[in-house]
């Protein structure tokens, strides 16, 4: 394709949130020919949108806390299907990672003795769950989002690292061997498309939230990085493992951080009742999310729920006074009167649990290196494709992610990744170059939006996405149910196929992005779909009434979901550690 | 507030040989739903209409833009606050280079931003652990470093319209002095050596449309006034 630029570096990084700028920090550091490629300015990604916290066991509350209590957290909260030696690094390396980001100038809360500011969340214990309540997440007041991603975009800055802001990647290159050598992207501002060849590509793309239609995620967690995976052919991990965090404000969506019930907040119903007492006698408001939530759609569906329709609850901050909202939950008190019109030191927020965080995703090692798997269940690596944080199922959470948890991740595993392809670029490594034809396939989907000349509406397929996913994958999930909405999708994904882009312009053309993105939308929901559906137990934020009970006999493993067959295979669960005993399974209660 | 009339900058460089106001009549239902969701409900009615968006929640500052004549961000801001006599007229943020539509060309703005340097800068060894600071020494940085880099502030001050190239703005500002103000960072000197000529700090003339329009309810000319007393203390 002798008429498209081509762009060459070392590693291009598509994303620039929270694992995407960390990864990139270490390579720009390294002088490796790098850039960050990122849909939106990078500091509009949604990291920006974390608020309680990182979690972390930096023992500043608690002196003689301990990483392996924390790494027993994990695992236990992800229902026994995180990967042990994950999980092991994620908490062992967390502590170094963490002071890095306070070093480069990320404004924590503080303690009197001047440490960082540590609150505690939910499934969080001291001494393997003998020990009570853990205070482990580190926060800058509610905005500990914020303040990250901005700290990482300002030492990339720094340090020189290279961005093509507002460029959206369309599609991975893939070469005659089965290598990822490069993608395709097109600059928004221009609509000018380009070759990109790397020997490293990272998917730091984030999450797909928007395949709900409810959901706390930024109208750009569309799922970007999974779309282009599964078009070249890749499998997905444990995509059947949605969280839905247990507050969400009732009607926006917007997020309210779980740090409000750390700070001592509740949920009641309509009686006034704190019915978490009767879910999880000792952990309460504190247990997994995924035992929240469910605990709340319990209240909901037995009646005790609020409001006119009683489809909702409410979480309760009142009794914590003006002085704590102010000084730790000041976000939160924003967001409550914009979009619930509450004061939160008067009255209680209306809540309700909405779609939060892709537990699966591309599956990797502790690398970063992207992982397939043969006909005999043996893992091979992708060579030249990576993936980290929300995109990436390395899989520190499991079916089930612990509040905090997931920048921990970002930060950890970003920096990991950098790390390891500094190393491979230092060694020296050669792909083949991709051919004609390889850029051609990567060309099929832009090039057949650009041709659209008639069909149905971008805005109404997305729609029509996102009321099958609500309606068929929630919180609660079976299998008729699931079965329609397999049927409704596969039908969806033709229609998508013949839609209409009508307008063909090239200047910050939005429309094209979105039709680009309704693509990974559809490729996400399907592999969700598939994957909910065949996992025949419940297990984590993975709920089924038909198959109430977790399975370890058959289940005790990652899905992976094939797309040129769209099966759903088994592969095995990391249980070895390397420091530690492993944490064999048991029944999970808070 | 049914069947709103929005009347919206439009520019597309393809197409028009110059900027206009396009009409739309958009259907609430008599919600007051937020200037953004009408944005979205044009767009279903014309797909080419480009504007910026992504948290939909006032942190990612990706959709500031003049809304009846105030900037702020089209995400939080409900229609009961702006509209007058059913009447919403958008346009983008004034005194940037319009790319197309209600998104222009922040450039400008970014170099203002990464002329201060905003980073820590700390000449002495990291710790194993974190550097510590007291909850006071914290408490100086709250005000500061919630800014999200809408805009919403250095484009609606004039200093800024004239002198885009030489005077920071209060966006720019507001983070240097979260640098100087933070017990981490060793570099106050040369920070206050970089804005000591007549242009990056003093060009600001106390004017405080920054103040009105910040969506944070953030402070950008107290921030202003800080520095120059640094810099007018650092000159004696």
């Amino acid at each position: 394709m002798s008429n498209l630029r081509s762009l060459t570096f070392d590693a291009i990084i598509i994303g620039g949130g929270g694992s995407g700028l960390r990864a990139a920090l270490e390579l720009a550091k390294s002088g490796k020919k790098t850039a960050v490629l990122s849909k939106v300015f990078p500091t509009r990604s949604h990291t920006v949108s974390a608020q309680g916290g990182i979690t972390c066991a930096i023992a500043s509350d608690d002196p003689n806390d301990d990483w392996r209590w924390h790494m027993y957290d994990t695992v236990k909260g992800g229902d026994y299907i995180a990967d042990q030696d994950a999980a092991e690094y994620m908490c062992s390396e967390g502590p170094k990672a963490v002071f890095e980001l306070e070093h480069m100038g990320l404004p924590f809360s503080r303690l009197d003795n001047g440490r960082i500011y540590q609150r505690p969340f939910g499934g969080q214990s001291k001494n393997f769950g003998e020990g009570g309540q853990a205070a482990r997440t580190c926060a800058a007041a509610d905005r500990t989002g914020h303040a990250l991603l901005h700290t990482l975009y300002q030492n990339n800055l720094k340090n020189n690292t290279v961005f093509l802001n507002e460029w959206y990647a369309v599609d991975l290159v893939k070469n005659a061997s089965g290598d990822v050598v490069g993608c395709i992207a097109m600059c928004i501002e221009t609509g000018e498309v380009v070759h990109i060849k790397s020997k490293a590509t990272v998917l730091a793309t984030g999450g797909a939230g928007r395949i709900y239609a409810s959901t706390t995620n930024a109208l750009i967690n569309t799922g970007d990085g999974i779309g282009m995976a599964l078009r070249a052919g890749f499998p997905m991990q444990d995509m059947e493992m949605w969280q839905f965090h247990p507050t969400g404000i009732y009607g926006a969506g917007t997020l309210v951080t779980e740090g409000c019930r750390g700070e001592g907040g509740y949920l009641i119903n309509k009686d006034g009742e704190r019915f978490m007492e009767r879910y999880a006698p000792n952990a309460k408001d504190l247990a997994g999310r995924d035992v929240v939530a469910r605990s709340m759609v319990m209240e909901i569906l037995e009646g005790r729920g609020c409001g006119e329709k009683g489809d909702h609850v409410f979480l309760k901050l009142d009794h914590l006074g003006e002085e704590v909202l102010g000084k730790r939950l000041p976000g939160i008190v924003e967001l409550s009167k914009t979009f619930a019109h509450i004061d939160p030191a008067k009255d209680p927020i209306p809540v309700v649990p909405t779609c939060h965080y892709m537990m699966g995703g591309i599956p990797t090692n502790i690398h970063g290196q992207a992982i397939t798997m043969d006909e005999s269940g043996n893992d091979h690596i992708v060579n030249g494709l990576f993936a980290c944080g929300e995109a990436a199922c390395v899989s520190v959470h499991g079916a089930n992610r612990l509040g905090g948890n997931s920048l921990l991740d970002l930060v950890v595993f970003g920096r990991a990744a950098g790390m390891f392809i500094e190393g491979a670029l230092n060694e020296g490594i050669e792909y083949l170059d991709a051919s004609e034809s390889d850029i051609e396939s990567a060309m099929k989907r832009i090039t057949r939006w650009n041709e659209s000349e008639g069909g149905e509406s971008i805005p109404e397929l997305k729609a029509e996405l996102q009321e099958i996913m609500q309606t068929s994958f929630g919180v609660f999930r079976e299998e008729k149910n699931m079965l329609e909405g397999v049927d409704k999708l596969a039908l969806l994904r033709e229609r998508i196929a013949n839609a209409y882009l009508p307008d063909k312009s090239n200047a910050f053309n939005t429309a094209r992005v979105e039709a680009l993105e309704l693509d990974n939308l559809m490729e996400v929901a399907e592999a969700t779909a598939i994957a909910a559906l065949e996992r025949k137990e419940s297990r984590g934020a993975h709920s089924r009434y038909d198959y109430p009970d977790r399975d370890d006999v058959n289940w005790l493993k990652h899905s992976l979901f094939f797309p040129a067959t769209k099966e759903l295979k088994k592969r095995d669960v990391n249980f070895k550690p390397k420091t530690v005993d492993t944490f064999e399974p048991k029944v999970r209660t808070y | 507030m049914s069947n709103l009339q929005v009347s919206v900058y439009r520019y597309n460089p393809e197409t028009d040989s110059a900027p206009y106001m396009q009409e739309f009549q958009v259907d609430t239902k008599g919600r007051d739903v937020m200037v953004l969701d009408v944005l979205h409900m044009m767009k279903e009615q014309d797909s080419g209409l480009a504007f910026r968006r992504s948290c939909r929640e006032g942190v990612c500052g990706s959709d500031g833009m003049n809304m009846n004549g105030k900037n702020g961000l089209a995400c939080i801001t409900p229609l009961s606050d702006v509209v007058k006599n059913n009447k919403l007229t958008l346009r983008p943020l004034p005194g940037l280079p319009v790319i197309r539509d209600m998104v222009v060309d922040m450039g400008l703005f970014y170099k203002q931003y990464e002329r201060i340097q905003p980073y820590l800068q700390n000449d002495t060894p990291a710790p194993a652990i974190e550097r510590l600071q007291s909850p006071e020494e914290r408490d100086k940085l709250d005000g500061l470093y919630e800014c999200i880099l809408c805009a919403c502030c250095s484009t609606s001050c004039p200093s800024f319209w004239w002198n885009p190239e030489k005077f920071v703005g209060p966006a720019g500002l507001l983070q240097s002095y979260r640098f100087l103000a933070d017990s981490r960072d060793t570099a106050t000197s040369e920070r206050l050596s970089n804005l000591e000529d007549p242009f990056s700090v003093f060009r600001c003339r106390g004017i405080m449309n920054c103040v009105a329009v910040c969506p944070k309810g953030l402070n950008p000319t107290r921030a202003i006034g800080k520095i120059r007393e640094m810099l007018l203390a650092d000159a004696t």
